[in-house]
């Protein structure tokens, strides 16, 4: 081939792939809305005016400052409503995993500081943003870990908290709903045997916002922490709910916003997003969870009936609304999940890893599953969009799938 | 439309193989392995570093193909590693490439491609397959000579050979790096890979001394008469036809002749002292899948690198060949592939055992 002709094709591919943007398969089906969701159109209408509008700076003096601070106080306001808590009590931060970060570093140096406690009491089922937050705490800053046990379903057990609460106790974190087994955990009453104590409690609610309640009142949480892209919301944007007079020194240091506990311009649309988001999953929650739980149902009832040797992961019961996992044995979840892709079928795992060196999940290890059970995990999440017809889909294909990867010689 | 997995490195020329493949119409998806590497130099494996996974991933975006990963350490290290561990300690000097392409390349990531619902799994080899009217695959010469890697396939067989596309075999690698230049391809600069992907950083030697200390045996240098004229830091620390580092002073260049595992020497003499013309190997695989029943004159290749010589091929049992050269050449090795080729096609090729 002359290299003029090579140029010429060359261009061919590139006009080619000008078009050819998506990928090639013909229909995906998104089956992973514990990962993220898109953003409902309703919000993002609520956030457009203020990228290039409504922008000033909330922390400015002039008018198009205070309309932006307007923005954000209306936020805050709306987020309150639905915590059950007063505005101030509200933190803006950049994502879910920011909460995490400040409640329990936050509440942890504050608890150092004021009253020398240096024991934090976690559950080995917490999302990667308060474990390694936690790790980090005890290996760089002296403070003593301690896990709390739980069942095979991942539950925490109030006796098991009520026995290791200590008076030197700085924080404890616990985990709502758990992102990669759906089970959730009796937050009102791990709350309560805290707050009778005095010592600061957390919940990560990212996941458990999209579909349950959120009232702090009746969770009985000291800090609660959400981000919005889990509930149709935009990503980069989260807040910390932090009650009245629990102590919390800031993570992020600079400017004043957020009453000194949390410094750097206020992200004003993405609070805006945040807000109506989180407004429209409470006030549609009812709906939304009718939709999906009879999806959910016949995913976990058809696997477990179709597929050898499988296993539901977490609670049977007390699981998130949208959430089927389980636990194959002798599958390798990586190959899995690829295959699933391939087939059209974007799902996931707790082992899942794009780098391609998985290792067996923390929380299923910690539920009691053995390694050759937990490398061959899945995850199959919903959301408002997710039809029966998706839903019978993946059935029909997956056993055939299990199978294929099952004779994998390792 | 037929699906096909693309086996990508990073790389410039897998990169490239993808695109081609894309822009024929195929259904591509991009598969890399993660490869072992020493611990504590999680970065440095050539092959597959996070950038150069990044990196794939960049160029399977812009093509707009999906792109996975998949675990290979341990099977890395158990056939490729340990293979060239025992080698060098058996004083041989194995070629990892051709391990590699055997256990994880037509392998483990062949059978998970097919497994994933591919029909195919390509590569960015230089070499070109010809299917003939009888459905027989055969393996021909890259179009661009300097490039050829037929030698590094000559161990597959029909079966994964019918499964395989190799796109670059048509193409000069100026050819490649100016068409991914073409498409704004981010590799397109990007150094060709060098053999021994896991060193790293490292080099060879060091690498031994690591995890094969027993290499370290330091022995006396002898010439054909017994003489000696030195010590020597470990047979496998040395290859035959080598002449620097010897670290003698001798009135004229002395060479690598043999290695006697027997008494742990290394034997040395002048140029005119080296040279085999005859070489012995096993574990042969002939690409048509007939060994070859009587003699027979052929081009054969002892290195990748090396040039072909003439010679006649006789078939031995047990899965063996014997080739006559027809003028003795100076660095036969055990260990290295011997591979035969009649003109464009490369027939099989087995590994040197003496």
């Amino acid at each position: 081939m002359l290299e003029s002709d090579m140029i010429y094709a060359a261009q061919g591919v590139w006009l080619r792939f000008g078009y050819n943007v998506r990928m090639n398969a013909p229909e995906k089906i998104y089956l992973d809305y514990a990962a993220t969701t898109p953003v409902d159109p309703r919000v993002l209408q609520a956030m457009l005016p203020y990228f290039t509008e409504t922008f000033g700076n909330p922390s400015s003096v002039h008018t198009f400052g205070q309309q932006a601070e307007a923005a954000v106080e209306d936020a805050r306001q709306k987020i309150a409503a639905w915590l059950n808590c007063q505005p101030a009590e509200v933190i803006f931060t950049s994502c879910g995993s920011e909460s995490d970060n400040l409640a329990l570093r936050g509440a942890a140096f504050a608890a150092r500081q004021q009253r020398g406690a240096r024991h934090i009491l976690i559950s080995p089922v917490e999302h990667h943003a308060v474990s390694h937050t936690a790790e980090q705490l005890k290996t760089l800053h002296g403070f003593e870990l301690e896990y709390l046990p739980v069942d095979e379903n991942g539950q925490v057990h109030p006796a098991a908290l009520a026995q290791r609460l200590r008076p030197d106790t700085a924080v404890v974190s616990i985990i709502y709903a758990n992102n990669e087994i759906g089970t959730l955990n009796p937050i009102a009453e791990l709350g309560a045997l805290c707050r009778e104590r005095g010592i600061p409690f957390h919940t990560d609610a990212v996941q458990g916002a999209a579909w349950l309640p959120v009232d702090v009142q009746a969770l009985q949480a000291d800090m609660l922490s959400i981000g919005a892209h889990k509930f149709y919301g935009p990503k980069g944007i989260g807040a910390l709910y932090v009650r009245l007079g629990t102590p919390l020194v800031p993570v992020q240091t600079g400017g004043g916003q957020e009453s000194g506990r949390r410094a750097g311009t206020h992200n004003v649309p993405l609070i805006v997003g945040m807000a109506e988001a989180m407004h429209l999953a409470q006030t549609e929650r009812t709906q939304r969870t009718a939709a999906v739980l009879p999806l959910r149902d016949r995913l976990i009832g058809q696997i477990l009936e179709s597929i050898p040797q499988v296993h539901l992961t977490g609670h049977p019961g007390q699981r998130l609304p949208n959430h089927a996992s389980f636990a194959m044995r002798g599958v390798d979840g990586n190959a899995l999940l690829i295959a699933l892709d391939v087939a059209g079928f974007a799902c996931s795992s707790g082992s899942a890893c794009k780098t391609g060196s998985p290792e067996p999940s923390e929380v299923l290890l910690a539920t009691g599953l053995p390694p050759a059970w937990a490398l061959g995990s899945l995850r199959l999440t919903l959301g408002n969009d997710s039809t029966p017809q998706q839903v019978e889909a993946i059935l029909a294909a997956l056993p055939e799938m299990v199978q294929r990867n099952r004779q994998l010689k390792p | 439309m037929k699906r096909v997995a693309v086996a990508m490195s990073g790389g410039v020329d897998s990169s490239v193989a993808a695109a081609l493949l894309t822009q024929q119409g195929y259904s591509v998806f991009g598969l890399m392995l993660r490869l072992w590497n020493e611990p504590g130099a999680e970065t440095e494996n050539r092959c597959c570093t996070p950038d150069d996974m990044a990196l794939a991933r960049r160029v399977a975006a812009q093509i707009g193909i999906p792109f996975y990963a998949l675990d290979a350490r341990q099977l890395f290290y158990d056939t490729v590693v340990r293979n060239l561990l025992d080698g060098y300690t058996q004083n041989t000097t194995p070629n990892p490439c051709l391990v590699c392409n055997r256990h994880l390349r037509w392998g483990f990531l062949l059978q998970h491609a097919l497994s994933l619902g591919a029909e195919a799994l390509a590569t960015g080899h230089y070499a070109r397959l010809q299917t003939d009217e009888n459905e027989q695959v055969h393996l021909l010469r890259a179009v661009d000579c300097r490039k050829d890697q037929s030698y590094v396939l000559h161990l597959l067989n029909q079966e994964q050979l019918r499964h395989t596309l190799l796109p670059l075999g048509e193409y000069t690698k100026p050819q490649v790096r100016q068409i991914a230049r073409q498409m704004g391809l981010p590799v397109s600069e990007r150094p060709d890979s060098q053999d021994l992907c896991f060193l790293g950083q490292s080099d060879l030697h060091s690498f031994l001394l690591r995890h094969a200390p027993t290499t370290a045996n330091p022995g006396p240098i002898l010439d054909r008469r017994g003489s000696c004229l030195g010590e020597h830091r470990g047979l496998a620390f040395y290859t035959i036809g080598q002449r620097k580092g010897l670290g003698i002073a001798a009135p004229q260049p002395l060479y690598v002749l043999a290695k006697d595992p027997l008494q742990n020497a290394l034997i040395v003499g002048p140029q005119d002292e080296l040279g085999q013309s005859e070489l012995l190997a096993c574990q042969a695989n002939w690409i048509s899948g007939q060994p070859p029943q009587a003699p027979f004159r052929a081009q054969v290749k002892i290195r990748y690198k090396a040039s072909e010589a003439w010679g006649q091929v006789t078939p031995e049992p047990g899965g063996c060949f014997r080739v006559q050269f027809e003028h003795a050449l100076r660095d036969i090795t055990p260990g290295q592939a011997a591979v035969i080729f009649d003109g464009e096609a490369c027939l099989g090729g087995g590994i040197i055992s003496g």
